[in-house]
Parts: structure tokens; sequence; C-alpha cells
């Protein structure tokens, strides 16, 4: 038997590849996002109502409520951008190992920018 | 024929494509949404309403609530094939995201059609 191949079962120095956790991520913010549709719902069938559409302007005035908004879009951006990622691969771009990871890279960039756009246009 | 190189059991073929399309369609509505909240900030009620109460609007509406119906359907679907095992337990989940989808597409037809 040969005992002395490497191993490395060190936990804190082994990961997940980038293009692995953004597609995990992916999962997860699809499944928010699903439990999320009938509130949107709900807020949609407020906001066309006068009471309700003059509530939600007063609600967005408060701080808690500004903030609680953003961070509900924090699956929104993520998984808009990685299914814009996903539509790419589809038509083969980002299928070799280097681009795909440059992909999965830019993939938190721009959630992250969005995210920052829309929390400007929040406040 | 594409159908006699797969099979009958076309393996997910018909999902991909529900899959694509219902992202395209979404990617558009949103984008468009967006674009409007930009060009109209300090949106009114009246604006809002008027919006919505356009035929053309309801209608791209209904797409994208349709779109995120299927989209959602074949999502969970996936996940809860890949998680959970159990076939009974998989099967009833299954039953109760397809009768939330449902209420939630008549619900929102409901708010489109009532305003």
């Amino acid at each position: 038997m040969n005992h002395t191949r490497l191993k490395n079962l060190n936990l804190f120095t082994i990961h997940f590849p980038l293009p692995a956790i953004v597609s995990i991520l992916h999962r997860i913010s699809g499944v928010v996002l699903f439990f999320l549709i009938p509130f949107i719902l709900w807020g949609l069938a407020l906001s066309l109502t006068s009471d309700g559409f003059e509530m939600f302007q007063e609600w967005a005035n408060l701080f808690f409520v500004k903030l609680t908004l953003l961070i509900l879009f924090i699956p929104f951006c993520y998984h808009l951008i990685a299914g814009i990622r996903h539509l790419l691969m589809d038509i083969h771009i980002g299928t070799s190992l280097a681009v795909g990871r440059q992909l999965a890279l830019w993939t938190f960039i721009l959630s992250i920018f969005l995210l920052f756009l829309i929390g400007v246009w929040i406040w | 024929m594409v159908k006699s190189v797969l099979g009958v059991n076309h393996q997910g073929l018909s999902e991909w494509v529900i899959q694509r399309i219902s992202a395209v369609l979404m990617v558009i509505y949103i984008i468009s949404m967006m674009f409007y909240f930009v060009m109209n900030p300090n949106l009114s009620y009246a604006e809002w309403h008027y919006l919505f109460s356009r035929d053309w609007m309801k209608i791209a509406t209904l797409l994208f609530m349709v779109s995120l119906s299927f989209h959602a359907w074949v999502g969970i679907w996936t996940v809860l094939t890949d998680y959970v095992k159990p076939y009974v337990i998989r099967a009833i989940l299954n039953f109760f995201v397809l009768m939330m989808l449902i209420t939630c597409l008549l619900w929102g037809m409901l708010i489109l059609w009532s305003v």
C-alpha cells in the first residue's frame, strides 16, 4: 500500500469552486423568491387602491421599511444576475473554466451593484 | 426528428425550454418596470392606477405572472426532486406548491381585472 500520497482533509483550506457557490445560491434565492410571491401580490393589490397607496407612501418614509425592502431585494438581484449568467452559458459563453470563474465573480459584483442602485432609488 | 432521438419521455427538454423562455420574458418585463420607476420619480396614485388600467399592461403583467408560475413550478420541482427522496412526501409537497401557484395566478388575475 502506498501511504505517502498527499492528503488534505483540512476543511478550512477546502472549499467549493466559485461557480458552484453561484449555482447553489441561485437555487436558494429562487426558493426564497417563491415564498415571496404571495406577499408581492398582496403589495400589488394594496398599491392599486388609493388607501393602500397612501399607506405605502407613509411606510416608505420609515427607515426599517426601507431596510426590509432592500433586504428583500437581495435574492431578487442575485437571482436575476445569476439567471442572466445561466442564459449566457446556454449560448456557450463562459463554459470554459477560466471564463466560468470570471463570470461567477462578475455575478457577485453585478448583483451587489444592482442592489446598490436599488438602495439609492429607495432612499 | 428530435422525438425519435430523445424517445417519448423527452427527459426534461420541455422543462428546459419553459425555464428559458419564461426567464427571458420576465427579464424584459422587469427591465421595463425598472425604466418606468426611474422615469417616474414621485409616482402618484393616479399614474400608477392608470398604468394598470390599460389593456396592454394587463396582458403584459398576466404574461409575467404566467411565466413566473411556470418558472417557479419547474424550479421548485427540480429542488424537491433533488433533496426530498421519499416519493409520498415529495408528491404531497409538489401538490401544495402547485396549488399555491395556481391560487396566486388566479389571485393575480383578479387583482389585474379589478383595476
